[in-house]
């Protein structure tokens, strides 16, 4: 591991309190560029603690927090923004009312001009938008739609392609497949790894191990804020992720009480 | 289909996921269209009905009437825009008029000064707005009713203070006052038709808001804090600071107002204002703001004050009572709201 080129993110041995609740405790994850590395959990493992970590939401109470190597204590979203960590969140942060280009830009605006005729640069951001939504291999016909009038899944795919058109080095998805139906989820992951071919890392937050089989590197299976246990593709079967994730031997039994007695 | 997307805007390849787009459908989507759609209405009806509605000089006085409430509108529009209220509107005009006519009078012997003070003055209420609002986080609309009521009681507290009654003596015999009112009083031929220099005041407002929403980056900030704060502060847009320029844009527009009520006469009386408010309100949501902000233009606002010209001084030509003025207002705003929720429960609908 020390050959290689520094990890993006590392988190080692990280915690977290709130008050006297323990949400995360001695957490370790590696994102490498090119790589995608799950956190899988079920509700309440601690998952949305360590991507706001991650995220400069919180501030991590121990453990240490390294993005290229350096040791870093995130100040807010801006910081960790500047550090080249993007974060997607499953409420996407895009304003439903607002056309797509205008979205994709938002907060990052281009202009030309000088003094009092600064203005938007409108042709560029929205050629800018259309090729950048392209080159993710999504085509959207009309970037003057309202970005609400987009499907859920198409939302995602415009935050995505947002993040890796700013220059994000590291992408944080919050369960970016979670509302979405089997056909869409197909789709996202497609730019999930779209992302990871432009030489990101990726971070995937996930409950459902067979989308993170599909796509990830790495996986680190969180429950109870404790890791559950840590794996890379090839030490691990996707049964056995399914298995370790659904709670091994709690899923045996509940196998055991769901079977249908066979036969008349 | 999909990797050969026609490039071109002008005349497209029909694209199977594209059902309809006709012109008449993106008309559709544009917020002022309803307003627009009523002010025509209303037009037509009081050409009809009222004799010399369609004078020239009858146009100049609608257009006055229209202005008044415009000025005032386009800021306002832009602040619901960004999905706050301002109710101190009507009565900062007002206060604003004070400041300018007491510190005039009772301070210099130029009334250019009183109308420069006036003008921090009014923009420090704005701000004072914005940073309240932004600081305890409560609704804007418990914030701008704290200081429309205390506007209001300054205004008369004050002014039977310094000058003994509710209105400010003359200021019509001090220096600078023709110059001055040339510039917020006058009126200005153009065409035949004597217009009142508001009018000019309104449209070159109404021009300058459409720029810095359409076009600058302040004016997609504007959208984003009013469709959705929390995405716009996580993309790294300055919520805080576009709110509180939006609050000192209705206060700069309150002060020209002001100065314009000053100098078209000479006095101001203390108590005027209140209630002028919600004209503002009601004119920008006629004209297509959505009431939770994130929608909306300024040139809607413009026609929303528009309707309220012709509909007010139009029932003055067809010699109507003017209590029906009220009814018909009510009438417009509800029409209006119900066409803006139709509206955005189009626009949001995710499929």
């Amino acid at each position: 591991m020390t050959t290689e080129a520094t990890a993006l993110v590392e988190l080692d041995d990280v915690s977290k309190y709130y008050g006297n609740i323990r949400a995360l405790e001695g957490v370790s994850l590696e994102v490498r560029a090119g790589e995608i590395s799950c956190v899988l959990g079920d509700n309440g493992a601690g998952k949305s603690t360590l991507i706001k970590i991650v995220a400069g939401l919180h501030r991590h109470d121990a453990g240490t927090f390294r993005i290229e190597g350096e040791e870093v204590t995130l100040a807010n979203p801006r910081d960790a923004l500047d550090r080249g960590i993007a974060t997607v969140y499953q409420d996407l942060a895009v304003v439903p009312l607002m056309p797509v280009w205008r979205n994709f830009f938002l907060g990052s605006e281009p202009t030309k001009g000088s003094g009092p005729f600064k203005r938007l640069d409108v042709d560029l951001m929205r050629s800018t938008t259309r090729e950048a939504l392209l080159r993710m291999g999504i085509d959207l016909r009309d970037v003057d739609q309202p970005i609400g009038t987009l499907s859920g899944g198409e939302r995602q795919c415009v935050a995505i392609a947002r993040a890796v058109h700013f220059g994000a080095k590291v992408l944080v998805l919050d369960e970016p497949t979670a509302a979405l139906g089997v056909k869409q989820s197909g789709v996202v992951l497609k730019y999930v790894a779209a992302a990871r071919d432009q030489g990101l890392g990726v971070v995937l937050i996930t409950h459902n191990p067979h989308h993170a089989y599909l796509v990830g590197d790495r996986f680190v299976l969180l429950k109870r804020g404790v890791m559950a246990a840590s794996h890379t593709k090839d030490s691990v079967t996707l049964d056995e992720l399914t298995r370790q994730m659904a709670g091994g031997s709690e899923l045996e039994d509940l196998r055991h009480e769901l079977e249908r007695p066979t036969g008349p | 289909m999909s990797s050969t997307a026609p490039s071109s805007d002008g005349v497209d390849h029909v694209d199977e996921r594209l059902l309809r787009t006709t012109p008449l459908k993106k008309l559709l989507a544009r917020p002022e269209l309803g307003s627009v759609v009523g002010a025509i209405a209303v037009f037509v009806f009081f050409a009809v009905v009222a004799d010399g509605f369609l004078k020239p000089s009858s146009l100049g006085t609608v257009l006055y009437a229209a202005s008044t409430i415009g000025i005032m509108a386009v800021p306002v529009s832009l602040l619901m825009i960004g999905g706050e209220f301002d109710l101190s509107a009507g009565v900062m005009v007002t206060s604003s008029a004070l400041v300018s006519s007491m510190f005039s009078y009772q301070m210099t012997a130029n009334v250019w000064v009183g109308v420069g003070v006036s003008l921090l003055v009014t923009l420090a209420i704005g701000v004072f707005n914005g940073f309240m609002l932004t600081r305890t986080k409560l609704p804007s609309f418990i914030i701008t009713l704290g200081t429309f009521l205390m506007l209001t009681g300054l205004n008369l507290g004050l002014t039977k203070l310094i000058s003994g009654t509710v209105s400010t003596k003359s200021i019509a015999d001090m220096e600078g006052f023709s110059s001055a009112r040339k510039l917020f009083a006058s009126e200005v031929t153009i065409g035949g038709v004597e217009l009142e220099v508001t009018i000019l005041w309104w449209f070159g407002l109404v021009a300058l808001a459409t720029w810095i929403l359409l076009r600058t980056r302040f004016g997609n900030w504007i959208f984003a804090v009013g469709g959705g704060a929390d995405a716009a502060r996580a993309v790294g847009v300055p919520v805080y600071r576009t709110k509180i320029g939006l609050y000192m844009g209705v206060a700069f527009c309150a002060w020209i107002s002001g100065q314009h009520l000053l100098f078209s006469f000479d006095v101001v009386q203390s108590g005027e204002g209140v209630g002028n408010e919600l004209i503002y309100i009601i004119a920008a949501v006629i004209g297509g703001c959505l009431i939770t902000g994130g929608y909306g233009s300024a040139i809607g606002s413009a026609v929303g004050a528009l309707i309220f010209g012709m509909t007010s001084k139009g029932i003055v030509y067809a010699e109507w009572n003017p209590d029906w003025f009220k009814f018909f207002l009510g009438a417009m705003l509800l029409l209006a709201t119900l066409l803006n929720a139709w509206i955005r429960k189009r626009v949001e609908a995710t499929k």
